[in-house]
């Protein structure tokens, strides 16, 4: 555990409150595979197995009002903003009480109100947006920041390379959050890049970047704050990346033909939630009872939140084509 | 397009009336702003921006990186945040490298977002041949995009147009796509000198007539009013509709002009497989086939790419001569 940066904020409470996110989003996770096979949840869906400490290391660092771009693997991203769990498995159920009415599905959370703009599934489609919401910001002199997540296979699409010239070029204030974790479907990074460093390519554009350790929440947290905060002080993009891995497949129909056992054995000995509740005890910085606590709060959560989503209701076929366009205001001004 | 000069109008081109309107609305609203390859320093690869950079200034007249992707998804960003962009890519033949993100962010995060998320962004772009800059520079792509749920495509083809579709796209809470023709720009008349805003959502009667309707837009508007004149030398009155929006199109007014003319000819610069024409040909039939006295007939683009040479050019897409023809042929007097 790297914990020289940023002392204050280390205290056992916020510790504890890291360790609790990433659980959440584990066991959220684990029961999302669970409604899988059940057939509760369709479709496509990307777990976040062994990255929850890029999310929950970031996403605190920044405020309300900053912005937050994401990608089909979003889920740890959503429960870390605040998006209710309710309303996120709600959606990955495609009920209509889901964050995005149910018209999305697991690949495209969205929430308003936490700044959340998704949930984007093509890879690389969220930096021209993440580019184009820090423009707005820059040209209001607002001081927000946005905040984009996007993956190691991302790095070779036109539109990251688009992207990081424009922020550069145009001095936004995008943090360009990179999860390295090492494959891109069944693609390793060595096989697709020739330079495998990735944040040497954002040096390239006169970007400030650094790398991280991925698996170590402190790490990225203590990154993610010098980071945030030189956005925020200068109005520029920052590129950070997070070294990470997943644990699990692709997703839930990836046979992992492309890797190893041994290898995914190795990374589970860096997984962060063990790393951080090693760290802890070692320390007798945790008790046995407030792991159980907080494995329990968590458990209730998820218990509440497949209550709320079978409970909730699907949308009527009459209202198909909604949302294809506004509706029409009911003040007849125009 | 002369007219003897009438009282309370300027004499103007296609392209000072979208300069208007671009002028025009970057004085409304701070929030609008111009953004696309070479649209400030240049002033405009059609000089139709030519000026603003100097009377708003580089953060309004945004001159881009050629990265049609980026920007274009960057408006789509900047929209988001509330700031209303008019994107300017210079043809349709390279919004192609920005149709990822026009189709597949633009369109689709209102519906995905359950409604949370609307993209106000409008987009310009040139279509269209008779330029002889060959097939990467020529085509009419416009119907495909009409293709498309969740954006709108308009074609303005008259002065009055060209000045006002703008305001009103800016206006709308979703994306508009807007497809000025090559071959309008320097196109010369009067044009009211308080014009402004007009509606977007309907389409126009340009010449009445009782024994055929032409049913066209954008380019071929003006062909086929040349066409309506020589028809009328041999006693035929043909009806002349322009569509104006291609989606959603106005199913009503192409209806009610059928109903009363029995026959219709379709002009569009579309290739014929898979276009505009067919979709209106189809709706046709499906509407008003108990109406129609004879086959519906089109004109379109040959199934080639545009060619370079005039007389190939000029062969290729609609021309008045085709267009006489094929309403003979539907009236059984060729
Ligand atoms: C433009 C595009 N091409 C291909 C795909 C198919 N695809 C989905 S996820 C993925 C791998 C992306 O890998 P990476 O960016 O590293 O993210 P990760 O899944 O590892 O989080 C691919 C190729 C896609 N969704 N979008």
């Amino acid at each position: 555990m790297t914990i020289a940066a940023d002392k204050p904020r280390l205290s056992r409470e916020h510790m504890l409150e890291l360790l609790r996110q990433m659980i959440r989003i584990r066991r959220f996770e684990d029961k999302c595979a669970e409604l899988y096979t059940q057939e509760k949840i369709r479709g496509f869906l990307h777990l976040y197995d062994g990255e929850e400490a890029v999310a929950v290391g970031v996403i605190p660092v920044l405020e309300s009002r900053d912005r937050i771009v994401a990608t089909y693997r979003e889920h740890g991203q959503a429960l870390v903003r605040g998006v209710p769990m309710t309303a996120a498995l709600a959606e990955m159920f495609g009920k209509q009480e889901g964050c995005s009415h149910g018209r999305g599905g697991s690949m495209h959370l969205f929430d308003r109100a936490k700044n959340f703009y998704g949930g984007n599934a093509i890879v690389g489609g969220g930096l021209p947006l993440a580019v184009g919401l820090a423009l707005a910001d820059h040209m209001r002199g607002a001081g927000i920041v946005t905040a984009c997540f996007f993956g190691d296979g991302a790095v070779a699409e036109g539109e990251f390379h688009e992207s990081l010239n424009l922020a550069a070029l145009w001095g936004l204030p995008v943090l360009f959050v990179c999860e390295n974790n090492l494959y891109a479907m069944g693609t390793a990074l060595a096989l697709s890049e020739s330079e495998t460093d990735l944040q040497r390519k954002a040096a390239c554009y006169r970007i400030a970047a650094e790398a991280v350790d991925g698996m170590d929440v402190v790490a990225v947290e203590a990154a993610a704050r010098r980071a945030v905060h030189q956005v925020r002080e200068t109005g520029k993009p920052y590129f950070l990346e997070c070294r990470t891995y997943r644990l699990r497949a692709h997703s839930m129909f990836d046979a992992q033909l492309y890797r190893d056992k041994a290898e995914v054995e190795t990374w589970r000995q860096k997984d962060p939630i063990l790393r951080l509740t090693t760290w802890l005890e070692s320390n007798h910085l945790i008790h046995a009872d407030e792991l159980a606590r907080i494995e329990a709060g968590v458990a209730a959560e998820i218990a509440d939140a497949v209550a709320f989503a079978e409970a909730a209701s699907w949308e009527p076929i009459g209202q198909l084509t909604r949302f294809t366009y506004a509706e029409p205001v009911a003040t007849a001004n125009r | 397009m002369s007219q003897p000069s009438q009282p309370g109008t300027v004499e103007t081109t296609y392209r000072d009336a979208v300069r208007e309107a671009i002028r025009e609305a970057l004085h409304r609203d701070p929030a609008v702003f111009l953004m696309g390859e070479d649209v400030g320093r240049y002033g405009g690869c059609y000089a139709v921006s030519k000026g603003l950079l100097a009377e708003f200034g580089p953060d309004r007249i945004r001159d881009t990186p050629l990265s049609e992707s980026g920007f274009t998804g960057a408006g789509i960003g900047a929209a988001m945040a509330g700031m209303r962009p008019i994107v300017e890519l210079m043809t349709v033949n390279f919004s192609l490298l920005a149709l990822d993100q026009i189709l597949n962010t633009a369109a689709t995060i209102r519906h995905m977002s359950g409604n949370q998320f609307g993209v106000p962004l409008v987009i310009r772009m040139a279509t269209g041949a008779g330029r002889q800059v060959a097939a990467q520079h020529s085509h009419s792509l416009e119907g495909w995009y009409a293709h498309i749920p969740g954006i709108k495509v308009l074609a303005p083809a008259t002065l009055e147009d060209a000045r006002g579709m703008l305001w009103t796209a800016l206006e709308q809470p979703d994306p508009v796509l807007i497809f000025e023709n090559v071959m309008l720009y320097n196109m010369t008349g009067r044009l009211a000198a308080d014009a402004g805003a007009v509606e977007i959502d309907k389409a126009a009667v340009r010449r009445a007539g009782r024994d055929i309707s032409l049913i066209t837009y954008g380019g071929s508007l003006w062909k086929t009013l040349e066409a309506a004149a020589a028809l009328a030398g041999d006693k035929i009155e043909a009806e002349v509709i322009d569509l104006r929006s291609l989606r959603p199109l106005d199913d009503a007014a192409i209806m009610a002009s059928v109903a009363k003319t029995r026959r219709a000819v379709i002009v569009d610069e579309g290739w014929r497989s898979g276009s505009l024409s067919a979709e209106i040909g189809m709706r046709i039939v499906e509407q008003a086939f108990w109406e129609l006295d004879a086959p519906i007939r089109r004109v379109c683009s040959a199934e080639v790419p545009i060619p370079y040479p005039r007389h190939l050019e000029e062969a290729a897409i609609p021309q008045v001569p085709r267009i006489v023809a094929a309403a003979k042929a539907a009236l059984g007097r060729e």
